[in-house]
């Protein structure tokens, strides 16, 4: 892990290479954390790579209801040789959900980003087949978003089998 | 009926007899009371449920940690081929029976209603455990139960059930074989008209497929 000294100085490295890339610096817990503009997220991510964040260890999607900008896309960028790892984060809204997909710089996330858009519905730009990768393709709706239904339904019981009975067949 | 068990001196007496039978030199008499002793009588219906109970072929299916408990019946502790349902079957259209081991995805659910329709007449239904019963833990916007898509005979529960009770189960369900007229799934739980069709305006032209008409009884 960069401790805090380092992220704040990968942080302003950014800052004077891309204008306005890195909104905030987050360090708890020994983890690292850059968070980023998600307009320019593809030319920060190829700065970490530059640096020596070769890969991309984990993409994945966050739902911080009720703080807003509610969606987050969490890039997990890991250094192989020094074994060092920095976090991205991207926060979105939920109106516009739109960033930049990484799948050409990354081929692995391809599978990631799918999944986050099937969950929390955020739509990568320039994603080469972004469909629903993990429920059906008439789904209506992102389930791991906070606002949505749990969903399933009362369990059948003797003692309620009459009340029930029909009511969600 | 009472058994009567004869004393093992009497063995070497009835190899004689036995002997004399083959050879066609018993008389009359003699030769009625050899049949009545050694004849059972039944019926067709009793015989075949009898057997059929006894040699079940079930479908290799597993759908999640409950397919590991499955996977120990056929193991030697529980031993599944003690009573003949040890053939598991990989096509559907060579088994019998299918165990729902494990959570059902809404996604997963057709899949498994065409592996249901897909098998052949008699065939029989085991939902295992707490999830594709009544979704058990995971009860949310994914699953649905088993009972909404296919007929369910015997429904074992436990999250997940040791094998002696998925065992149990299946004993249960050896009984319903075997004391049950021969009835297909349809008649057995009352769902004629539920068969799929072709919506209307559909052409298959000429091409050669095994389609449920009204009216046929096999299959589908």
């Amino acid at each position: 892990m960069p401790d805090a000294t380092e992220l704040e100085l990968t942080a302003q490295e950014l800052r004077d290479a891309h204008r306005d890339s890195i909104l905030d610096t987050e360090y708890h817990r020994d983890r690292a954390c850059l968070v980023a503009d998600p307009r320019q997220i593809k030319p920060i991510l190829e700065h970490l790579v530059d640096k020596g964040y070769t890969m991309l260890a984990s993409l994945h999607g966050v739902d911080y209801y009720p703080h807003e900008p509610r969606l987050g896309v969490l890039y997990e960028m890991l250094d192989r040789r020094r074994v060092d790892r920095i976090s991205v984060k991207a926060r979105l809204h939920t109106d516009d959900p739109h960033i930049d997909s990484v799948v050409d710089m990354f081929p692995g996330a391809d599978f990631p980003e799918r999944e986050v858009y099937d969950m929390f519905g955020v739509v990568f730009d320039g994603h080469p087949d972004l469909r629903r990768i993990l429920m059906p393709e008439d789904y209506e709706g992102f389930p791991q978003r906070r606002d949505f239904p749990v969903g399933g339904e009362p369990v059948l019981f003797t003692f309620n089998e009459e009340q029930n009975y029909g009511k969600y067949v | 009926m009472e058994i009567k068990r004869e004393p093992l001196s009497n063995l070497r007496v009835r190899q004689h007899q036995a002997r004399d039978l083959l050879r066609g030199d018993m008389d009359d008499e003699e030769l009625e009371r050899y049949v009545e002793e050694r004849v059972l009588t039944t019926t067709v219906e009793k015989a075949v449920g009898w057997a059929q109970g006894n040699s079940i072929y079930p479908l290799t299916f597993g759908l999640a940690c409950c397919a590991i408990e499955m996977m120990a019946i056929v193991a030697a502790r529980m031993d599944v081929a003690r009573f003949g349902w040890e053939a598991l079957r990989a096509s559907p259209r060579q088994a019998d029976l299918i165990i729902l081991s494990g959570r059902v995805s809404i996604k997963m659910a057709p899949v498994i209603r065409r592996l249901w329709d897909q098998m052949l007449e008699p065939k029989w239904a085991i939902s295992m455990g707490a999830c594709c019963s009544s979704m058990g833990v995971f009860n949310n916007y994914a699953l649905v139960p088993a009972d909404k898509f296919m007929p369910i005979d015997v429904h074992v529960p436990g999250c997940p059930p040791r094998p002696e009770a998925l065992m149990h189960g299946i004993l249960r369900l050896r009984d319903k074989i075997q004391g049950q007229s021969r009835e297909g799934w349809r008649e057995r739980y009352a769902a004629t008209g539920t068969e799929e069709l072709l919506p209307d305006g559909v052409n298959l032209g000429t091409a050669d497929i095994n389609v449920f008409k009204p009216g046929d009884t096999a299959g589908a």
